[in-house]
């Protein structure tokens, strides 16, 4: 069964907290060394969270979790994001 | 300030019961999931208590439900603030697969299959008040909903009581499971709205 | 237009119900007036909030259907019957009537005019709608990159845009559009109604060789299945962008 989204439903939430959109940054995956996209990644949204993973190993890379007033960003599973800036 | 849907009420019921705060009745059963859905095979399948010492104590899929079980109906409460009212269930109360275990431990970590954990007191496991349950509705567990067993523990908002329940492992200090590090409370009990840290 | 897109931290804006019609039985081309919209592009979505009096709260995400057109953004919503917030914007929401939106997000899947690679599209359902932005946008530009389109859907009641699609296979230079029917063919249909497969793909889709650009939207299974078959024909992985809307 099928139950997740692409990375690309991160952005609207992603967008709240940062000023560039971090779904055209390219991740690499802390467990499995998988670089790609953070658009490519697999959402799963129904949850108390927004819960990404590795395409490649489907270990979890991105966490984002929004309370009314703050928000917590979990990033273990990312070795490091490349973010494409204007210039 | 949001604006206000006019004639936006959602999928939801009024209740004719009270609720903890901030929740809302719903008749279905909502999937939620933050991973793929483990497929496990009862024959591959096995519940492993460990304790700070070291000790482990494992279950088989037959030793587990040949061991007495019980039928619960209880209430249960999303932290993403839907309740569902008297949700029957059967299992083997945590207070028998506990029983011979020898621990200092006062905290729990539970895991599951998948990859999932959570934290909680070990006095909550206790005393009637958690089981490992595999039934639901009287039908077998489906994996949707953590079959082939979940934890119940449905005094705690429900991501505690984890689907697809591995094992637990009884440690001395607390440490914060999944939902738990990424700003979900320790304890989580609904009628105190504790749904973040430091709520 | 794009400069505006990408750059400050987002928000929500009070928009209101510009017009609603019938797109099919099941779904409804919705426009919104919002206020200060920065423009967009090809590809974005958006996402929507509705909240009860009570302060009950939900938010979706919308694929754009429209060209950039000022401050109007068109949605298609498919209604989903036991859904919390498509049968409210479908059936609920008047004209006039205000909820919060914000957008546009999501700088991955989207077509950018100035690039010059040909394009496949192809659609399982509602998922035409931000396929159908960048057809818009193609038009809008004068663009002659080669598009073309395979959109899959049960019955010919269930294609959205029919008369548009159809005036634009026509007009569009460059535009091919293929539908393919799952459930019922219309009457006197060259092929039986069926799952689309490789062949298919294979034959109304740009050959990997070309080094297409392939877009693909639609439920979770549909775009998991069509993103396997353009792999596994050779097209490079990172050209195969997918929108899943679950």
């Amino acid at each position: 069964m099928s139950d997740h989204v692409d990375g690309n439903a991160l952005a609207g939430d992603l967008r709240e907290i940062f000023a560039v959109d971090l779904t055209v940054a390219t991740g690499q995956c802390a467990g499995c060394g998988y670089r790609g996209s953070v658009a490519t990644l697999r959402v799963y949204q129904n949850a108390p969270g927004l819960v990404a993973r590795c395409p490649h190993c489907e270990e979890v890379v991105l966490r984002l979790v929004r309370a009314p007033g703050r928000a917590w960003l979990d990033l273990r599973g990312t070795v490091s994001l490349e973010i494409p800036l204007s210039s | 300030m949001p604006i206000v849907s006019p004639g936006f009420t959602g999928r939801r019921q009024s209740p004719d019961v009270q609720l903890p705060p901030g929740q809302y009745l719903t008749e279905d059963f909502p999937v939620l999931t933050a991973g793929p859905t483990p497929r496990v095979p009862t024959d591959r399948w096995e519940f492993t208590v460990s304790t700070e010492a070291g000790q482990k104590h494992t279950w088989s899929w037959q030793q587990l439900i040949e061991l007495p079980a019980e039928k619960i109906t209880t209430d249960i409460h999303c932290v993403t603030k839907w309740s569902k009212l008297r949700t029957r269930w059967k299992g083997v109360s945590l207070d028998v697969l506990l029983e011979d275990v020898e621990t200092a431990a006062d905290f729990a970590l539970v895991h599951s299959y998948g990859g999932y954990t959570t934290n909680l007191p070990l006095e909550d496991l206790l005393d009637g008040q958690a089981w490992i349950a595999y039934r639901y509705d009287d039908d077998d567990l489906t994996p949707e909903h953590g079959g082939p067993a979940r934890l119940l523990v449905p005094h705690l908002y429900f991501w505690k009581s984890a689907k697809w329940v591995r094992g637990i492992q009884l440690l001395l200090e607390d440490e914060p499971g999944f939902w738990e590090t990424a700003g979900y409370h320790d304890y989580g009990d609904p009628w105190r709205e504790q749904r973040y840290q430091g709520d | 237009m794009a400069r505006a897109a990408v750059s400050g931290r987002l928000t929500w804006r009070v928009s209101s119900l510009a017009s609603s019609d019938e797109l099919t039985s099941s779904a409804r081309r919705l426009v919104f007036e919002v206020p200060g919209w920065p423009g967009h592009l090809p590809g974005q979505h958006v996402d929507v909030r509705l909240t009860a009096e009570d302060g009950y709260s939900v938010q979706r995400s919308y694929s754009i259907s429209s060209a950039p057109d000022g401050n109007l953004v068109e949605l298609a919503v498919q209604r989903v019957d036991d859904g919390e917030v498509s049968p409210y914007l479908c059936d609920v929401l008047t004209v006039g009537s205000q909820l919060e939106l914000r957008g546009p997000v999501g700088g991955w899947f989207v077509w950018r005019a100035t690039d010059p690679a040909p394009v496949t599209l192809v659609a399982g359902g509602s998922g035409i709608a931000p396929l159908m932005a960048m057809v818009r946008v193609r038009a809008l530009e004068g663009s002659r990159v080669p598009f073309r389109l395979v959109y899959s859907v049960r019955t010919p009641e269930d294609v959205m845009f029919a008369d548009e699609l159809r005036r634009r296979a026509r007009e569009d230079p460059g535009l091919d559009v293929r539908l393919v029917y799952t459930r019922r063919a219309p009457e006197g249909s060259p092929e039986p109604p069926g799952r689309l497969g490789v062949a298919t793909l294979n034959t109304y889709g740009w050959p990997a060789e070309f080094n297409p650009h392939v877009f693909v939207c639609g439920p979770t299974g549909f775009v998991e299945t069509v993103s396997d078959v353009f792999v596994a024909l050779g097209h490079d992985p990172r050209r195969v962008r997918t929108e899943r809307f679950g």
